[in-house]
């Protein structure tokens, strides 16, 4: 429920949009988008209604259930609420296995530059502590921290936004905050650069993070602390 | 093994037929029916020739003939007539085929079959490949590597499909088999460059090594430089495009440069446009070339290197199947313009490229048989191809954008016009976003060869776009015409009719695949009880529950594994399925560390099996008894 329903507020609030534009529903674009005609026999949740995501707040289970059991990667919101809202994406489907899912990214840069950029598209593990399915992000599909972070909210359920204050990221510049994140139970994202270290997440230009990311692992603050005296560096440097 | 001649019939004095004094010297075991063995030798018969009894001489041809039988399915069946045939056939099967790596036990296969050369183990099913599965559930292939190091200490091929490989035991390998010569490992993971530099360095008789859609992660060794230095190497294969780890690029034209029975090279991508150059021209005599990025970064002029590609191309008289085209730049494109006329297979699935510029080249290709594309090239590119191929076999078309968040570049009308110019298709793969029933019904009345169709309409419940109404007559059509098809995957919008024909019509269907597709347990039934020969079926989010389940219960032993995800399913009712069937695996996987109601299945995915309950199963995993 934490999830959801801070979700909607931030949405809802921040960028002013309407709730029944932006509600994510199966069915052809355009049409009426009915449902099949003939009625789903037990009380049990059709598959349709746990995709169908209406960005409303929802019983805890329930979110829970739907957040879970379709597993689903929301795509970044719609900024232009005259878009058609973007289709809620299911794990698994359409069945095309990682290595082909990444072309377009990697051909959009090298046509658009005509030169070649390091096109090939910034897709990286992610493991949560405890959660038995690894999952994988092309982090070229998201333009911020906040993208990552709500990418990463849906796919692993328990972790929420905790503490992580107003950009939804961890507020590096704010040293005892830090220390109490990492104090705590919580969860944080952490990754491993280039050179094999791990560091928290956010502690550099969301662009250079995307070059230099390999491996993202979301850990319990108190098993984070030993990457901390790395950030408190970061910290006091820029302050 | 021995020879036991002990308890040959007294009667028996006669020379056995002249062809037959060879086999008599080949150590095995015989027995006469009928004589049961007795230790030690009898007294007054001339031990210095033993005339073989009947038995004896039947199963001595039996060995000679066996030995040319190659279909396992025909050995199989060999195996069933008598004991005989069953231990001769034993002898002389040299191909270990396990279809899963959890229905039979290392130590059971290898003390059944004791000769073999190759062997081949696939593990986890196919939608372990889109994320659903635990990363943890299993198919190691630590045990077999282990038992076969003894048991088969002359192998010679190992293939390997969705196993977790680790580095230690690609370690095992290269050190057990002094005779190894071809690895082939297609959609695997748990291993890396580490692993690889130990089967350059130590397989001194390889002649294949394919890696094909796995994941290897890069640790940064140098494992091309590991091939022996000196003299020519055995290598007639070398698949490596998946690798994604930087080469040493001297490294590897050095290695070419020894191998001059190399056939087939496949790179990754990061050899540039200006080195596969140099290694074609190396390597003419290749047949299969996978050109890597097909990308030129360093270009001062675009398209510099491209007469050089040209004639590099143009003096490989041999080539017949091209791939690669990772970040391909279109003004190299027409440098294969040369070759396409040989062409058989034409993988362009990792280029996104437009229709004029797939027309461009499908005009050359005429004798295309095998051709993998994206969407981008859309409607249009898939009707020149219609028009130029027409000994087309086998098409793929895969989703540039999987995200599906456009009206689909292709659709019915090239699927409709794939059907009217590529007459001897076999096999399609095609997603789109909608379909309509009549481009799918033409399919099954132009291409009566399908033997594997897989449509796959992305947008899910999607009917058909023109009239609205489901996709059951398409696929039905499908069944009904495709008399030889044996694999078929469904999808958009589907009532229980669709299922009703394929329960009537798919008598040879092997392999089943369903997606958000039916309205109720009487799907499921249709197929349970229609099908045969069904080996396979994965279904994922459909409205099947417990008694769809139960109605399989007559088939279950004969097939291969039962997959339903996001079904209907409840522990109870799976919990039946075990007590009906005790030789059949039944697991139950929780999907992801969410909270779900107790009463109902995430994943149920069970399988027949020798050996009982696997002992490695991940926490997720719950193997009902």
């Amino acid at each position: 429920m934490e999830v959801s329903r801070k979700m909607a507020n931030m949405l809802g609030t921040d960028r002013d949009l309407n709730f029944k534009e932006t509600e994510l529903c199966l069915g052809l674009p355009g049409g009426g988008g009915s449902e099949p005609e003939t009625t789903k026999a037990t009380g049990k949740r059709g598959f349709s209604e746990t995709v169908d995501l209406k960005l409303n707040l929802q019983s805890k289970e329930d979110s829970m259930k739907n957040a879970s059991k379709a597993n689903n990667q929301l795509l970044p919101c719609t900024k232009d609420p005259a878009k058609p809202p973007a289709k809620a994406q299911v794990v698994g489907w359409p069945p095309v296995r990682s290595c082909r899912k990444n072309i377009m990214m990697a051909q959009k840069n090298t046509s658009e530059e005509g030169k070649k950029v390091n096109g090939s598209a910034a897709l990286v593990k992610v493991c949560m502590d405890g959660a038995p399915y690894l999952r994988k992000v092309d982090l070229k599909m998201y333009k911020s921290y906040q993208e990552l972070s709500d990418a990463l909210a849906k796919m692993f359920s328990s972790f929420t936004m905790g503490n992580y204050g107003a950009q939804g990221m961890i507020d590096f510049m704010n040293e005892s905050k830090l220390m109490d994140l990492l104090n705590s139970s919580e969860y944080v994202p952490t990754y491993e650069d280039k050179d094999g270290d791990w560091m928290l997440v956010g502690d550099v230009p969301w662009e250079m993070f995307v070059e230099s990311c390999k491996r993202l692992r979301i850990m319990k603050g108190s098993e984070a602390i030993g990457l901390a005296p790395r950030a408190m560096e970061k910290c006091k440097n820029r302050s | 093994m021995r020879k036991d001649r002990t308890g040959i019939s007294q009667d028996d004095d006669r020379s056995p037929p002249a062809d037959l004094r060879g086999a008599e010297s080949s150590n095995k075991t015989r027995n006469c029916c009928g004589v049961g063995s007795v230790s030690g030798s009898t007294g007054p018969i001339s031990m210095e020739f033993q005339a073989p009894c009947p038995d004896q001489v039947l199963e001595n041809v039996l060995e000679n003939v066996l030995q040319f039988l190659s279909s396992r399915r025909d050995r199989n069946a060999a195996s069933l007539v008598c004991k005989s045939w069953w231990r001769v056939e034993a002898l002389t099967r040299s191909d270990l085929y396990i279809g899963n790596c959890y229905s039979v036990s290392p130590r059971r296969a290898m003390s059944r079959f004791s000769r073999v050369q190759s062997v081949s183990i696939k593990g986890r099913p196919r939608f372990a490949d889109f994320n659903l599965m635990p990363i943890d559930w299993g198919a190691h292939f630590t045990p077999w590597v282990t038992a076969m190091a003894s048991a088969y200490p002359w192998l010679e091929k190992v293939y390997l499909k969705r196993m977790s490989v680790t580095d230690d035991d690609l370690a095992l390998l290269a050190e057990s088999f002094p005779s190894f010569k071809e690895l082939v490992i297609v959609c695997c993971d748990g291993f890396s460059t580490s692993g690889l530099a130990i089967v350059a360095s130590d397989c001194r008789q390889l002649k294949v090594l394919d890696l094909i859609e796995s994941e290897v992660t890069d640790d940064d060794v140098d494992w091309i430089a590991c091939f022996p230095e000196s003299g020519a190497t055995c290598l007639e294969s070398l698949i490596f495009d998946c690798v994604e780890c930087s080469i040493n690029f001297d490294a590897l034209e050095s290695l070419v440069v020894r191998s001059p029975s190399l056939k087939k090279l496949r790179l990754n991508c990061n050899v540039s446009i200006g080195q596969l150059c140099r290694l074609i021209v190396r390597a003419p005599q290749l047949t299969h070339l996978g050109t890597g990025s097909y990308s030129s970064p360093d270009d001062a002029v675009p398209g510099e290197h491209a007469s050089d590609l040209q004639s590099a191309l143009s003096a490989c008289k041999s080539l017949v199947c091209l791939s690669g085209f990772k970040e391909m730049l279109p003004d190299y494109l027409p440098a294969i313009y040369p070759v396409c006329a040989n062409l058989t297979s034409l993988n362009f699935s990792y280029a996104n490229i437009h229709s004029d510029q797939i027309i461009s080249v499908i005009f050359h290709c005429h004798n295309l048989q095998v051709l993998w594309v994206l969407d981008s090239i859309r409607d249009e590119g898939l009707q020149a191809v219609a028009s130029t191929c027409k000994d087309l076999r086998e098409l793929r078309v895969f989703p540039l954008d999987a995200r599906g968040d456009n009206e689909g570049p292709v659709s019915d009308v090239g699927l409709q016009a794939i059907s009217e110019g590529c007459r001897k298709l076999r096999s399609i793969l095609y997603f789109c976003q909608h379909m309509t029933n009549a481009a799918v019904i033409a399919m099954s009345r132009n291409c009566p060869d399908l033997e594997v169709f897989r449509l796959c309409i992305i947008a899910l419940h999607s009917p058909d776009h023109v009239t609205g109404k489901p996709m059951d007559e398409g696929f039905g059509a499908i069944v009904m015409n495709c008399k030889k098809l044996t694999r078929l995957a469904v999808s958009g919008l589907l009532t229980d009719r669709a299922f009703g024909y394929i329960g009537k019509y798919g008598k040879l269907l092997r392999t089943l695949s369903v997606a958000f597709a039916g309205d109720s347990d009487m799907g499921l039934k249709y197929v349970l009880e229609g099908c045969p020969r069904l080996q396979k079926l994965e279904i994922r989010d459909s409205p099947f529950g417990d008694a769809a389940l139960h109605s399989g219960l007559h088939h279950y032993y004969n097939m291969r594994f039962l997959w339903m995800s996001s079904c209907r399913l409840s522990p109870k009712g799976c919990q039946e399925i075990v007590r009906a069937l005790p030789r059949l695996v039944v697991e139950v996987i929780k999907h992801d560390v969410a909270v779900c109601p107790d009463d109902t299945v995430d994943i149920l995915y069970m399988y027949r099996s020798l050996e009982g309950p696997r002992d490695d199963a991940p926490k997720v995993v719950t193997i009902l008894q």
